[in-house]
């Protein structure tokens, strides 16, 4: 009685092997590091490895390692101290094509890695940053796009000579108010031929005759989920700027941003970064000078010498035609004839206006895109921190006008899919933005996370051991054989937080304590049954045959009611409580085994098929 | 060791009148509070900035009042927290300033005054996030009851159903009622306590209520009074052994986890009290009130069995 086949054993053998392979890379440190990674997530150039090496050892640095993969270099550093020189070093030696960001690499050993073995992900409010929930004001967006056409509607209703008293925005929704019914049909049949996108309805009784103006449905849906798409795209470009090294933006429902930035703690750099914007403008490239006697310092009066994002330089005229606030829309796609990918560009009205006048006196010439950005910098100079706003204008884009164009165009000739749809974001987000805001921000501090990991981890530590003396005590031999399987409870726990990647949080960590307190009362009950059964007269064999028989469908139930409270919690509750949910939630299913099987297959290796008088229980 | 020697025989629903009037006292006083003194809501629901900061040595938050009033912030709440250098302000929501500037402002006004004062923690957010997890938490309580009413009713019966929910109800307003008495902090952590409380209280509930089932078709005797006082008895120690065990790690948990954690180990502690009390009284009076007898909690008898199999 009370033996268990080899294959149970066997299983649970596997299990154990498996769990602390997975939790042990938690146990090695983390190493301070710096991290080199292409500012605009290109490759990194061959030499670049070759130059920081120069770099550092010229410096007297001396590093642990270097690991270098496609995107990124690693330079790994004995302490935090000659993280912060190296990485400001290599900042000035790199220049703004790359990034230089501080990073704690996890040392987990080659063996470990080769496994996919990694560390726990820890969350902010252990490791320190700044957490930011953005919203996007959709109400500005729709406005805008409003406004936009208000503008437009201006000039072809005068150009088609129809009358009309007052265009104007009310809400969500543009008025315009004509003299009688008979231009109102006029100016109703133009509008609906030139926007297709807009929704006409005639309002209005008696002397009024209003028509009624709005985006339809579909319109309205693509202008939030632009304004959205354009402002995550901005913010990772100034995340960038920031050199953090494992940064997230996410999209959160419909109008929200998540930005986490672990390890930031100057919040405000953060938020001026965060907030700075981007224009663009059109230019007319001057094909009448030359570049290179202009590199070398002769500019011509009237233009003005640009770099090119991918190399090269070009002579650009002063004179601005169309500038980002001007564009309503910019789309990748494909042309129809050629199937090439090519962005598609619509322009208001004033600027419609100004690209006509331009092209038609310059079809053949080239045109180029200037892309405008308010960078800042902060950079510690003799233990004073110092900060530079610089203003970085670079060439995305230059191509040949092909045909007189005003309110739409195309460019074409773009490389690939991938180019089309990187220019058309750029161009969006030049363009005049939907401002976003910080609706909510979490910002922890380092000596708080480190505390909190300090604190997080001796209340495990002490609450694990008090529980472990008091079953030991008060069950004997089955005390110590639920403490193994509360030991094996917290290695299953670490190694599939770990396997998950999940975020280990400071509630997360409440939710293992929680769990340890918990996951005895399967042992509690089956051995509190066994008591029973004794009481009864039952034999020890029967005992805990009857024990483990009747405490099962108890634990089931108990367990399953708590996992509905868990993933309760878990579909509700945001970022933190997550935490909470996950750790109890795999803390249940984990003690489940643990207590049942571990403890079984432990107490029939002990008294299995024994001949017993009594039990020390 | 033993807490309790052997069996116990405890007649615990003859005493369920006197605990049904403790019961209501309290939350009579817990609702009378709540709806008077209302919660402590942190910034959390409210909106709101906090900021958490460290001076090396002890501080007088006097001279910290007039940094903040001189930078405009004169409404501000300010606290110790945890240690005499260790100070918490709390600064409600302003329409007329942009929210995300104000730990900046106050900040910099700190570190002008002293610069060894060191920024632990900010935390800011804006009204309708705080709305939002107000409606949110509402919601997931009630997702979490109706949740575990189903489950009990399919494994049990509705009484009993009605009995663990009425339980539960009760040890949310208790806890909520100590919290608004003693006005201490209700944050989003609190809240994911309070949850973990619906959990625990269930658990020890769900353990009762099992052996109640075993003993109603096992013991051929007895009232429902009698049956339900002899599965309290019978699961008397575990209830006791595995409350006394949780405590032990949230005591951890509330002298060791630092001042963050505290409300959320405090919740949990009165929780279990709570909970290990009402699953033994309100639960099982719940259920019995409502009328259970041993016909309802029977295995249905299958029709088509043999005639010789059958006893």
């Amino acid at each position: 009685m009370n033996q268990y086949p080899a294959w149970k054993y066997l299983l649970i053998i596997v299990l154990l092997v498996v769990g602390i392979f997975y939790a042990l890379p938690n146990l090695y440190g983390e190493d301070p590091a710096v991290q080199i990674s292409a500012a605009r997530g290109g490759v990194l150039a061959d030499t670049i490895p070759g130059l920081v090496e120069t770099k550092l050892s010229d410096a007297g640095l001396s590093t642990k390692a270097v690991e270098t993969t496609d995107e990124r270099l690693l330079i790994r550093l004995n302490n935090t101290e000659d993280q912060l020189t190296a990485a400001d070093l290599l900042k000035d030696a790199l220049g703004d094509g790359y990034i230089a960001a501080l990073n704690l690499a996890p040392s987990t050993p080659a063996w470990l890695q080769a496994i996919n073995a990694l560390p726990m992900y820890l969350g902010l409010d252990l490791r320190g940053g700044v957490h930011f929930l953005m919203e996007v004001d959709m109400d500005d967006a729709v406005q805008k796009a409003l406004e936009r056409y208000s503008s437009d509607l201006r000039g072809i209703l005068r150009k088609a000579k129809i009358r009309y008293i007052s265009i104007r925005d009310k809400d969500d929704v543009l008025m315009v108010k004509f003299r009688t019914a008979e231009d109102r049909d006029k100016g109703m049949e133009l509008i609906h031929k030139e926007y297709r996108d807009l929704q006409l309805k005639e309002v209005g009784e008696g002397d009024e005759y209003l028509l009624q103006i709005s985006l339809s449905e579909t319109e309205l849906r693509e202008t939030r989920k632009l304004a959205l798409q354009q402002n995550i795209t901005t913010l990772r470009n100034r995340v960038n700027e920031l050199g953090v090294a494992e940064p997230i933006i996410q999209q959160q429902g419909d109008r929200r941003v998540v930005v986490q930035l672990p390890g930031v703690q100057d919040t405000a750099t953060a938020k001026r970064i965060l907030g700075a914007t981007a224009t663009l403008e059109y230019r007319a490239v001057d094909v009448e000078n030359d570049v290179e006697a202009a590199r070398n310092g002769r500019v011509p009066a009237g233009s003005s010498l640009y770099k090119h994002r991918d190399g090269g330089h070009y002579l650009l005229k002063n004179q601005i035609i169309v500038t980002g606030d001007q564009i309503i829309n910019a789309r990748s796609g494909f042309d129809n004839n050629t199937g090439s990918p090519q962005v598609s560009v619509t322009l208001d009205g004033k600027g419609a206006r100004k690209m006509l006048e331009f092209t038609k006196v310059s079809v053949g010439k080239p045109m180029a895109v200037v892309f405008i950005e308010n960078k800042s910098s902060t950079r510690v100079v003799d233990g004073e921190t110092v900060v530079t706003n610089r203003k970085v204008e670079e060439i995305i884009s230059v191509a040949t006008i092909r045909d007189v164009f005003g309110r739409q165009f195309q460019t074409t000739g773009l490389d690939s899919p991938q180019e089309a749809h990187e220019l058309a974001l750029l161009l969006r987000s030049g363009a005049l933005a939907a401002p976003i805001r910080i609706i909510e921000e979490r910002t922890v501090g380092p000596s708080l996370g480190a505390e909190n990991i300090e604190q997080g981890f001796q209340s495990v530590v002490i609450g694990f051991v008090l529980v472990l003396i008091f079953m030991a005590l008060y069950y004997k031999t089955f005390g110590l054989v639920a403490d193994m399987a509360l030991a094996l409870n917290l290695v299953f726990i670490v190694a599939l937080l770990s396997m998950l990647q999940a975020t280990l949080t400071m509630p997360g960590i409440a939710g293992i304590v929680l769990t340890v307190g918990m996951a005895v009362d399967a042992n509690v009950l089956i051995f509190e049954r066994i008591r029973e059964e004794l009481r009864n007269g039952n034999t020890p064999q029967a005992s805990i045959h009857a024990g483990y028989a009747k405490a099962l469908s108890t634990i089931a139930d108990a367990n399953v009611t708590t996992l509905i409270a868990a993933i309760v919690l878990f579909s509700f509750g945001t970022g933190p409580i997550k935490g909470f949910a996950v750790t109890l939630s795999l803390g249940i299913i984990t003690s489940m085994f643990t207590s049942i099987m571990g403890t079984r297959a432990v107490i029939n290796l002990i008294y299995g098929g024994r001949r017993l008088q009594r039990l020390p229980i | 060791m033993r807490i309790l020697s052997g069996a116990t025989k405890i007649d615990f629903m003859g005493k369920r009148k006197l605990a049904l009037v403790f019961s209501l006292l309290l939350i009579v006083i817990a609702l009378g509070s709540l709806f008077t003194r209302s919660l402590a809501f942190g910034i959390d629901f409210t909106g709101g900035t906090l900021i958490e900061v460290a001076y090396p040595g002890s501080v007088d938050l006097g001279g910290i009042r007039d940094v903040l009033e001189e930078a405009g912030y004169g409404d501000a709440q300010v606290q110790h927290f945890g240690t005499s250098r260790d100070v918490l302000i709390r600064i409600a929501p302003r329409p007329d300033r942009a929210s995300a500037k104000i730990s900046e402002d106050v900040l910099a006004a700190l570190a002008n005054a002293d610069a060894a004062v060191e920024m632990r923690r900010v935390e800011f957010v804006g009204p309708q996030v705080g709305e939002e997890l107000t409606e949110q938490g509402g919601l997931a309580m009630l997702y979490a009851l109706i949740g575990i009413l189903i489950y009990v009713a399919l494994r049990f019966e509705y009484r009993f159903s009605f009995g663990a929910v009425a339980a539960l109800v009760h040890d949310v307003i208790i806890t909520l009622g100590v919290f608004s008495v003693f006005q201490l902090e209700f944050d989003l952590t609190v809240l994911a306590a309070l949850l973990a409380v619906i959990g625990y209280s269930l658990n020890d509930t769900i353990v009762v209520f099992d052996r109640i089932r075993e003993n109603f078709r096992k013991m051929r005797k007895g009232t429902p009074e009698q049956i339900m006082n002899v599965s309290i008895n019978q699961t008397l120690s575990r209830t006791l052994m595995t409350s006394l065990t949780t405590l032990l790690v949230l005591m951890a948990l509330f002298f060791l986890g630092g001042e963050i954690i505290h409300s959320f180990a405090l919740a949990l502690i009165v929780g279990v009290f709570v909970g290990t009390y009402s699953s033994i009284f309100i639960a099982c009076s719940t259920t019995l009130a409502l009328g259970v007898s041993k016909a309802d909690l029977m295995p249905v008898e299958k029709e088509d069995k043999p005639v010789d199999e059958q006893p």
